[in-house]
C-alpha cells in the first residue's frame, strides 16, 4: 500500500512538473523549429536580434559584476555587525523582490525621463539615461539587487566573526580579509548568488520595458525584442529568440547545480578522515 | 615587552548604564605569565580584546612595551591571540593556516617562499604535529587544533600572546598535558601571556599571578600563594576553592565563634567587633570532645577522610588528612581562617600569614 501510495504521489510530481515546467521550453523548441534549422539561425543573424543579444550580454555582465561587489559589501555589514535601523536596511535590500518591476521602471523614469525632477537638467548636459544603456542597466541592477545578499548573508552570520578577527589580528587588511577568510568560506553560496543574478539579468522585461522605450537595434534586450517580433506576427523569428534565452538561463541554472555538486563532494573530502 | 592598562571604562554598545569594564587598571611585566579568573560576565573576555584591540572603550589607555597602543588598530598590534573555538580557518590546510601571518605581510616585509616553509615546519614541530601540514583542520581533534591555533598565533613571532578559554573545549586529561605544555613554551620562547579562565585550579597551576575579576572589576591582582593567604574579599576566598563560613565576635583579642563546638582562638591586634571567618575545609583541624558536635565519616576525596559535622542548625564538611581516630563527638579548631570585615579582610597585626 505504502509502495504503491508512494510511487503515484511520484508519478503526480514528475506530471505537474512536466505541465509546468518541462513542457513550455520544449513547445518553444519546437516552435522555433517548425520550418527547420535555417530558419531561426537567418533571424538571429538579424541586426536587430544581434543587437538585443549583445545588449542584453553587456547589461548581464555589467549588473552582474557591480550587484556581486555590493551584494557582498551589503551582506557583509548587515550579517556582521549590529546597528541601528538594521531590520529596515534587512527589509529594504529585499524590496525588490516584492515591489513590482514595472513599479521600480516607473521611479527610474520620474527620476530620469524628459519630464522627469532631473530629466531636463541631464538633458541640457548632454547625458541621457531614460530610454538609454544606462537607465536599462539600473533597471536591471534594481531588479537583481537582493539574489546576492540573500544568498551569502546567512552563511556569513552563521560564520561569525572569530575567523575574521583571528585575520586581522594576524595582520590582514580590510580586502585580505574578505578575499581570504570570509569569502572562500561562503565561495558556493556566492556562485550560487552570482548564477541566480545573472539568470534574473537576462530575462528581466517589466522594469526595462518601462524605461528602454523599446527602441529595435538599439535600447531592445532579447525579452522586449522577443515581444516585438511575437506582436509583428514574427513568430518563427520570436520563438527562435525564446528558445535561445531559455537555453542560456538553463544553461546558468545546470551550472548552478553542477557547482554545488561539486562543492559538497569536496566539503565531504575536507570533513571526513582519509 | 610590558603590557599596562590604565583605567579602562567599556559599557555595553547600545546601553551605556551597562559597564563592562569600570576603571581596570593593570600592570603585566615582561616575561610574567598572567590568568585573568573570575565567573562568567566579570568582564575578563572584555579586558582580553581590548588589549588586543578587538573592542573600542570609553575611557582609559592601554599601554604596549611603553608605546600607547589605544590608537593602534588590531592588525598592528602583533599580538598572538588564541580563541575559545580556536577559529581555524576551515577553507585552509593547516600549513596555510599557522603560515598566514606571514602570508598577508607586504610584499617587501614578507620572507621568501621558502622560509615561510621553514617557519611552519619549525612550528609544526614545535607544536609536535610535524606531519599534519597538508591537513584540513576539521579532521583534526580538538587538542590538535588548539595547538594549530597556537602555532598560527606565533608564526609572526609576537612577544605578547592572549589566550581566551583555551582549554575550554578539551577533555581533562588533554587540558592537563596542554596546559603544561603551554606554560613550557611560554618559558621556552620568553613570552608575555595572558591568559583568561574561568577555571581557578588551572590559573593557579599554570600562571605566575592571578587577577580576579568581579563585575568588570579587578578585586585582587596576587601571586597564587599570596591569593590563597590574603584573599581580599569573601569573594576570592570562595572563587578560589571550598570555604566554610563562621561568624563571630572578636572581643579583646580573641575570636568568639557563634556556633557551639568551635574552638575559640587569639587574634592579636583585631579590633573588636562582628567578624566572618572563611577557611578551607582541609584546614579546620578537629579533637574529641564530650558533649562535642556529632561528626561521621562520608566518604573520601584526595586521599582525606570527608566528615560530616552536624553543627546543629547546619552540617559542615571538613577533610582531614590524618586517619579518624577521633571520637564520634567533636571540637573544630578554626584558627587557621581568614577573617573579614565589611567585605575585606582584616590583617592580623602580629601573626602574619606569609
Amino acid at each position: 500500500m505504502i509502495g504503491s501510495s508512494r510511487w503515484g504521489l511520484a508519478a503526480l510530481t514528475w506530471a505537474i512538473i512536466a505541465v509546468i515546467l518541462i513542457l513550455p521550453p520544449v513547445l518553444v523548441m519546437t516552435e522555433a523549429l517548425r520550418n527547420g534549422a535555417g530558419a531561426p539561425i537567418a533571424s538571429l543573424a538579424d541586426p536587430d536580434a544581434l543587437s538585443a543579444i549583445r545588449l542584453t550580454l553587456v547589461m548581464t555582465a555589467l549588473s552582474v559584476l557591480i550587484n556581486t561587489i555590493f551584494g557582498v559589501l551589503a551582506a557583509w555589514v548587515i550579517s556582521k555587525y549590529r546597528f541601528p535601523l538594521r531590520g529596515f536596511l534587512v527589509a529594504l535590500i529585499e524590496l525588490p523582490i516584492s515591489v513590482s518591476p514595472v513599479v521600480a521602471g516607473l521611479v527610474w523614469l520620474l527620476l530620469f525621463g524628459t519630464q522627469g525632477w532631473w530629466g531636463e537638467a541631464l538633458d541640457r548636459m548632454n547625458i541621457h539615461i531614460a530610454f538609454a544603456a544606462p537607465g536599462i542597466l539600473l533597471a536591471t541592477l534594481f531588479v537583481t539587487f537582493p539574489y546576492v545578499t540573500r544568498t551569502i548573508a546567512p552563511l556569513m552570520e552563521q560564520q561569525g566573526r572569530d575567523a575574521e578577527e583571528a585575520a586581522m589580528l594576524l595582520g590582514a587588511s580590510f580586502f585580505q580579509i574578505l578575499w581570504r577568510v570570509t569569502l572562500p568560506e561562503a565561495r558556493w553560496a556566492l556562485l550560487s548568488g552570482v548564477l541566480l543574478t545573472t539568470a534574473r539579468a537576462m530575462g528581466e522585461f517589466g522594469a526595462v520595458s518601462v524605461v528602454s522605450g523599446h527602441i529595435p537595434g538599439m535600447t531592445e534586450t532579447m525579452p522586449l525584442h522577443i515581444e516585438t517580433l511575437y506582436n509583428g506576427y514574427q513568430t518563427v523569428a520570436a520563438f527562435s529568440m525564446a528558445a535561445l534565452l531559455a537555453l542560456m538561463a538553463m544553461a546558468t541554472v545546470g551550472l548552478r547545480s553542477l557547482l554545488e555538486a561539486r562543492a559538497r563532494a569536496s566539503l565531504q573530502t575536507k570533513d571526513t578522515a582519509p | 615587552m610590558s603590557v599596562r592598562i590604565e583605567n579602562l571604562v567599556r559599557t555595553a554598545p547600545g546601553n551605556a548604564s551597562k559597564v563592562l569594564l569600570d576603571g581596570v587598571s593593570l600592570d603585566v611585566p615582561d616575561g610574567s605569565f598572567m590568568a585573568l579568573v573570575g565567573p562568567s560576565g566579570a568582564g575578563k573576555t572584555t579586558l582580553l580584546r581590548a588589549i588586543a584591540g578587538l573592542d573600542a572603550f570609553q575611557s582609559g589607555s592601554v599601554v604596549i612595551d611603553e608605546r600607547d597602543a589605544t590608537g593602534l588598530s588590531a592588525r598592528d598590534r602583533n599580538i598572538g591571540f588564541v580563541f575559545q573555538n580556536y577559529a581555524l580557518f576551515r577553507n585552509m590546510t593547516v600549513a596555510r593556516n599557522i603560515s598566514f601571518g606571514l602570508d598577508v605581510m607586504s610584499r617587501s616585509q614578507r620572507p621568501p617562499q621558502a622560509e615561510i616553509d621553514r617557519r611552519v615546519q619549525e612550528l609544526l614541530d614545535l607544536i609536535h604535529l610535524p606531519d599534519m601540514g597538508g591537513v584540513w583542520p576539521q579532521r583534526l581533534s580538538g587538542g590538535q587544533r588548539q595547538r594549530v591555533a597556537l602555532a598560527r598565533a606565533l608564526a609572526t613571532r609576537p612577544r605578547h600572546l592572549l589566550l581566551d578559554e583555551p582549554f575550554g573545549a578539551l577533555d581533562p586529561v588533554v587540558r592537563r598535558s596542554v596546559r603544561e605544555w603551554l606554560r613550557a613554551l611560554h618559558d621556552q620562547l620568553g613570552l608575555t601571556t595572558i591568559l583568561v579562565t574561568h577555571d581557578h585550579e588551572e590559573a593557579l597551576d599554570v600562571s605566575d599571578r592571578l587577577v580576579v575579576m568581579q563585575d568588570g572589576r579587578i578585586v585582587q591582582d596576587a601571586g597564587p600563594d599570596a591569593l590563597e593567604a590574603r584573599p581580599a574579599t569573601p569573594f576570592v576566598m570562595e572563587f578560589l576553592g571550598e570555604t566554610l563560613k563562621f561568624a563571630g565576635q572578636v572581643s579583646g583579642g580573641m575570636f568568639i565563634p557563634a556556633d557551639p563546638h568551635v574552638a575559640r582562638f587569639s587574634v592579636p591586634g583585631v579590633a573588636d567587633g562582628e567578624i566572618i571567618a572563611l577557611i578551607r575545609p582541609h584546614e579546620v583541624r578537629i579533637t574529641s570532645a564530650v558533649n562535642g558536635a556529632p561528626a561521621r565519616k562520608v566518604g573520601l576525596r584526595y586521599g582525606f577522610a570527608r566528615l560530616a559535622v552536624d553543627m546543629g542548625d547546619r552540617v559542615v564538611d571538613i577533610l582531614s588528612a590524618t586517619p579518624w581516630d577521633v571520637g564520634e563527638s567533636v571540637e573544630l579548631h578554626i584558627d587557621a581562617a581568614r577573617l573579614f570585615r565589611n567585605g575585606r579582610m582584616v590583617e592580623e597585626r602580629c601573626d602574619g600569614w606569609a
